[in-house]
């Protein structure tokens, strides 16, 4: 059975261009079964072309896309009957009241939950005889949510979810996230810029940046590498030759070096170069990420 | 069981997790034997990935804190609230005698710290 497969979605050395511009470059992810996948970049480096691949709506030109053990542009309906979607701006049937518009989606899924869906809508506090056109941004999220979740689909898929939402509504994906994966063997790709919500729920970590997946690991090993040093040192300071260290920044007389690795082993590097530590500490996802979009270098990790 | 999390505190939710629910056993507001809300329950309730939750419960069982049912859930564990008040207080003197040295360091009278500790404290309160 394709189900047994430990991995849920397994990309090898993809490519794509659009035109002259390579959207994604010899990307190699495997997600497992019971995982969430926090998937975080720039605007343009490459998620969204990610996830349309895995959605079967983007073929594989150059390298591999197989999920549930299918390759999803070959057989999309047996693919995305297990896979529960949202993205930024759903295209949803205006005129549609949102009960009439679970019971067409139903019609999609062999697996659809209808008391579920109820018990979603009510939970949210969606009124199930509105027009979708009526509702908020919010409400049409919701609704969104209930029809990515009620047919309980082993694989979720967010893209940018929370995009100009309530806190309320997005601490309602954040549920949707945690339900999902709470189920035994389901998994979660959520990619968002709210490094802070990608921080609580993630299992793992992905960094795309200009079409390059820059970073994928643990969301624990992330947080417990990225560091920031503060230290005095008279004249220039040969940061670049501490193992791991990836920016700094010269200020008032003091520097702040970034690294990603031990920090004790980047302490003792910076005291080798002549440098007095004053501070350090462990960064966010936040700051771990802003910290690596103003660095030049390429991620390396301190052996 | 409430527990509440900071966003921008520095300190990883598990431990969060893991100081507030030994406080609330030690302000005895979780019973010896009561169970803990599940791992699933929980993570749903504070918005973090179970396995933050998992964790949280794995380090307070290997402190003694509570102890774990297979099948039946976590309970709080027998014993530990005089020692662990103990215990809680002389790392909290730690920690105040370490930020008085530094407030004197900085100029900050400790009348002015105390104040400001009120203040931080008044502020927690309203916010929550």
């Amino acid at each position: 059975m394709n189900s047994d497969t430990t991995n849920i979605v397994d990309i090898r050395n993809l490519s794509r261009h659009f035109g002259n511009k390579a959207a994604l470059r010899d990307v190699t992810l495997q997600i497992p079964r019971g995982k969430v996948f926090g998937v975080v970049g720039e605007n343009g480096a490459g998620k969204t072309t990610l996830i349309k691949h895995i959605l079967g709506l983007l073929k594989a030109k150059q390298g591999s896309v197989s999920v549930f053990g299918m390759d999803p542009a070959q057989q999309p309906r047996r693919v995305l009957s297990r896979i529960g979607y949202l993205s930024e701006q759903p295209d949803y049937p205006e005129w549609m009241t949102v009960t009439q518009f679970t019971t067409y989606m139903a019609a999609f899924y062999e697996t659809w939950d209808r008391r579920y869906a109820a018990e979603l809508l009510d939970m949210m506090n969606v009124d199930p005889a509105k027009k979708i056109g009526e509702l908020s941004k919010g409400q049409q999220a919701r609704v969104g949510l209930c029809v990515a979740q009620a047919h309980r689909p082993e694989l979720l898929l967010l893209d940018e979810p929370s995009s100009g939402l309530d806190p309320v509504a997005r601490n309602e994906i954040l549920s949707a996230v945690i339900r999902t994966v709470s189920n035994e063997g389901r998994s979660v790709l959520l990619s968002s810029h709210l490094l802070d919500e990608v921080e609580r729920v993630s299992d793992h970590l992905v960094f795309f940046g200009a079409g390059n997946l820059l970073l994928s690991e643990p969301m624990e090993a992330v947080l417990s590498k990225h560091h920031q040093i503060s230290v005095r040192h008279a004249g220039q300071l040969a940061w670049q030759k501490v193992p791991g260290a990836f920016n700094a920044i010269h200020a008032n007389g003091e520097w702040q070096v970034f690294g990603y690795g031990e920090m004790d082993a980047s302490i003792h590097g910076l005291r080798g170069l002549g440098a007095e530590i004053l501070e350090q500490r462990l960064l966010s996802l936040n700051e771990a990420f802003i910290a690596r979009s103003q660095s030049r270098l390429p991620f390396s990790e301190a052996a | 069981m409430n527990l509440h999390l900071a966003q921008h505190s520095g300190v990883p939710p598990y431990l969060q997790i893991v100081t507030q629910i030994k406080q609330l056993i030690a302000a005895g507001r979780l019973d010896v034997d009561q169970e803990l809300l599940p791992i699933r329950a929980l993570a749903e309730k504070l918005l973090v990935n179970p396995n933050t939750v998992a964790r949280a419960y794995r380090e307070l069982e290997a402190a003694g804190w509570i102890y774990t049912r297979r099948g039946a859930g976590s309970f709080v564990a027998a014993g530990t609230t005089p020692l662990s008040t103990e215990k809680s207080r002389s790392q909290i003197r730690e920690r105040v005698t370490s930020l008085l040295a530094e407030a004197e360091h900085m100029n900050v009278s400790t009348k002015d710290l105390i104040n400001l500790i009120r203040e931080i404290d008044t502020e927690r309160t309203e916010g929550k």
